[in-house]
């Protein structure tokens, strides 16, 4: 164990875990809310994020050309690339709901079946990405959009649109801007939605409905635009998300959301699943502890540390962290 | 180089299964050409007989494929240019991967007119396919599988014609230590057999040079953790033992991170889609490869014949390929029309081809290797130099 590695370096492991944690926990939103409401693990939750990053991609791809953006213009492009984002993600989510679960839920059908659905259009969703090429070649488009579609089956990476070598330094620890990005644009994101689900009126009928949807129902709120919202704001994370990673890893792939989804989803389990705050301080601890256990035990051990920790917090606090909570939020 | 592509197209191994099944059904009734002139006139060229290739020729690594299957093209097509009776060309495409690969195998060991494989072409289809090859007794001639122990494994069938992964390691390291002139170096690898293997030959290579060493995940796209380990330990060259999906991500985030030093990665990483991947951040990075570059005299007149034939500069292990090809070629001319008198005669084989002096020895591996160095220039992968 490598100790004095750990504590040379604490400050840039924490931050660059901390970003990646951001990420987590920004995609564990969307699968905590829709437990919450439905106690339904929402499998597919992984290729909302995964079409949000090529969303993000092709956007990036259209604006910059080949040329090099400067200024202003490099907003401009980061902004429309997060809107791209947001709005694929966002649609996928919601076309999960009418497609996967809403007949499912309108028949009664039983929990497992839902998440098989689930699982299904997972499948169904990362693989025809990975043959968007042979997709493009059904309408004949394959040679036009080859800058789109080309090399369906491996890693493709975005254009340079931010200096990912800014830094600056915290103590004698070089930290990279984009991380700090990162990081406060998740913690403001969860903020809000936070707040919008303890304000708003809608997240008033999503309060209800996760705590007693009989209830709520009789009470005049229409469990239907519910779970759609549900569904929604879980999606437009999820496109926040895929936005965030997009710009610190910079690459994607069709199957880029499994491990990131099975890592999300640990993190909404750590931190309490059905509980907002939970995602986030699920998301962040985990982010950090990998990276704290790829420094101490070697690059190999991180997935080890991270479900050894899960396990543990488990078994001393079964709810998870925070514990469930997302109906019992009555402010 | 060794690739092990887990096909997640399940779909797509039930059907080849049952186009396998369909063409064993087919087989059968070509057998009987066998050996009937096995005893007849030897200077004359034999009739009736085929090569064949074995190696991904679809699927994700079809790209790999493709110069493999052109070389070997190239040496039959002026072959039979010349020859009476014309030598068929086979393809059986494993998709580089070790699954489907044995019952392909079992398919080109059932077909008695082919006499020779080209390939297989990735060294994880290769241990699969290694077994029904040898009790077949069909020889194999790989262009690029690097594996080390492949040769290990009993098989008097298998032959290399380029240098394993047991060569490559104390090249690079030499490259490192000399051309470099790297004082400090951290060695990362992917855990896979390929990589890790090679990893460890350049560890003990280096000794004391090593500051730090780590492994990554194949499949984990955020490496900070190892990216902080080598930033801290101000190494100056960091080698990656590992494939180039990786290695594009590695590069990427090292640079991002204000890494300076220089990234030396071996075959595994020589592919376009390398630089692609990590755009400018792959600028500098040196990748050593057995494979002979297209620019080398010795090849000049293959990448012009090459060039012709395909519209384009002949790909990694193309010459190895057509090398590969020409010592079964060789055996036919001289009137070989059957498995057991090819591989006598291969394992008798020393002629200089175009690569290399191409000699084996009992294990398969050729005698004469060489190590070459390229370099990303201006989002090309271009020759640097021979690792002498």
């Amino acid at each position: 164990m490598n100790f004095s590695f750990l504590f040379n370096n604490f400050a840039e492991l924490t931050v660059t875990g901390l970003a990646f944690g951001a990420v987590y926990a920004l995609i564990a939103l969307g699968y905590t809310m829709v437990y919450g409401v439905l106690q339904l693990i929402n499998f597919a939750h992984s290729e909302v994020f995964m079409y949000g990053t090529f969303a993000t991609l092709w956007m990036t791809i259209t604006l910059v050309g080949s040329g090099n953006p400067g200024g202003l213009q490099t907003f401009g492009i980061m902004a429309a690339a997060l809107l791209a984002a947001m709005v694929v993600s966002g649609a996928i989510a919601l076309m999960l709901e009418k497609f996967a679960y809403r007949p499912l839920i309108k028949r009664n059908a039983p929990r497992l079946i839902a998440l098989i659905s689930a699982i299904g259009a997972s499948f169904v969703l990362a693989e025809l990405m990975g043959v968007r090429d042979d997709v493009a070649g059904w309408f004949g488009l394959r040679e036009t959009l080859d800058d789109y579609v080309g090399g369906a089956r491996v890693n493709q990476s975005m254009p340079n649109i931010v200096q990912n070598r800014t830094l600056f330094a915290i103590g004698e620890y070089n930290i990279r801007m984009v991380d700090v990005i990162v990081i406060l644009s998740a913690i403001l994101m969860m903020v809000g939605l936070d707040q919008f689900v303890r304000r708003s009126k809608t997240g008033r009928g999503i309060r209800a409905t996760a705590q007693d949807p009989e209830t709520a129902a009789l009470m005049g709120v229409n469990s239907t635009r519910v779970i759609q919202m549900t569904f929604l704001l879980g999606g437009l994370m999820a496109g926040v998300a895929a936005f965030l990673y997009m710009l610190k890893i910079e690459t994607t792939k069709f199957d880029v959301g499994f491990l990131l989804g099975i890592k999300a989803f640990t993190a909404a389990v750590l931190g309490g699943i059905g509980n907002l705050r939970g995602a986030l301080v699920g998301g962040l601890v985990l982010g950090v502890v990998e990276n704290w256990g790829s420094a101490l035990f070697g690059g190999e051990w991180r997935h080890v540390v991270a479900f050894v920790l899960l396990v543990v917090i488990l078994l001393f606090r079964p709810t998870g962290i925070l514990g469930e909570s997302l109906g019992k939020a009555r402010t | 180089m060794i690739r092990n592509i887990r096909s997640w197209r399940v779909a797509a191994a039930a059907v080849a299964a049952g186009l396998t099944l369909a063409a064993c059904g087919s087989t059968a009734d070509e057998s009987d050409n066998e050996s009937d002139s096995a005893s007849g006139d030897s200077g004359s060229a034999a009739c009736d007989v085929s090569l064949a290739f074995f190696g991904p020729q679809t699927g994700p690594a079809a790209g790999l494929g493709q110069p493999i299957i052109q070389g070997a093209q190239l040496a039959i097509d002026q072959h039979n240019a010349e020859a009476e009776c014309e030598v068929g060309y086979e393809q059986f495409d494993s998709q580089g991967s070790p699954d489907q690969a044995p019952a392909l195998a079992t398919e080109a060991a059932g077909n008695e007119a082919i006499i020779g494989i080209v390939g297989p072409a990735f060294s994880g289809e290769g241990a699969a396919a290694g077994p029904i090859f040898a009790e077949a007794g069909l020889p194999t001639v790989t262009p690029s599988g690097t594996n080390p122990t492949l040769s290990e494994e009993g098989w008097d069938t298998f032959h290399r014609a380029l240098g394993n992964d047991a060569t490559q390691g104390p090249a690079a390291a030499k490259y490192i230590q000399d051309t470099v002139g790297a004082q400090s170096v951290f060695v990362i690898d992917d855990a896979s057999e390929y990589g890790a293997g090679l990893a460890t030959i350049v560890k003990d290579e280096l000794g004391d040079t090593v500051v730090g060493e780590d492994t990554i995940q194949v499949g984990d796209t955020d490496f900070s953790a190892t990216v902080t380990a080598v930033t801290s330990s101000k190494a100056d060259a960091v080698f990656f033992g590992g494939y180039y999906a990786e290695a594009a991500l590695i590069v990427a985030q090292l640079r991002d991170s204000g890494f300076e030093g220089d990234f030396v990665v071996a075959d595994g990483v020589k592919d376009p889609a390398y630089v692609d991947g990590a755009k400018e951040a792959a600028e500098g990075t040196i990748i050593t490869c057995p494979c002979i570059p297209a620019e080398d005299p010795a090849v000049s007149e293959f990448a012009s014949a090459y060039e012709e034939e395909f519209g384009e500069a002949p790909g990694t292990y193309a010459a190895e390929a057509y090398d590969s090809a020409n010592i079964f070629l060789d055996g036919i001319a001289e009137g070989i029309d059957n498995r057991e008198d090819m591989l006598t005669f291969i394992n008798e084989y020393d002629q200089e081809g175009i690569t290399k002096q191409l000699t084996f020895d009992e294990t398969g591996e050729p005698s004469d290797v060489a190590v070459y160095a390229y370099k990303v220039e201006g989002g090309e992968i271009v020759s640097d130099q021979e690792i002498e």
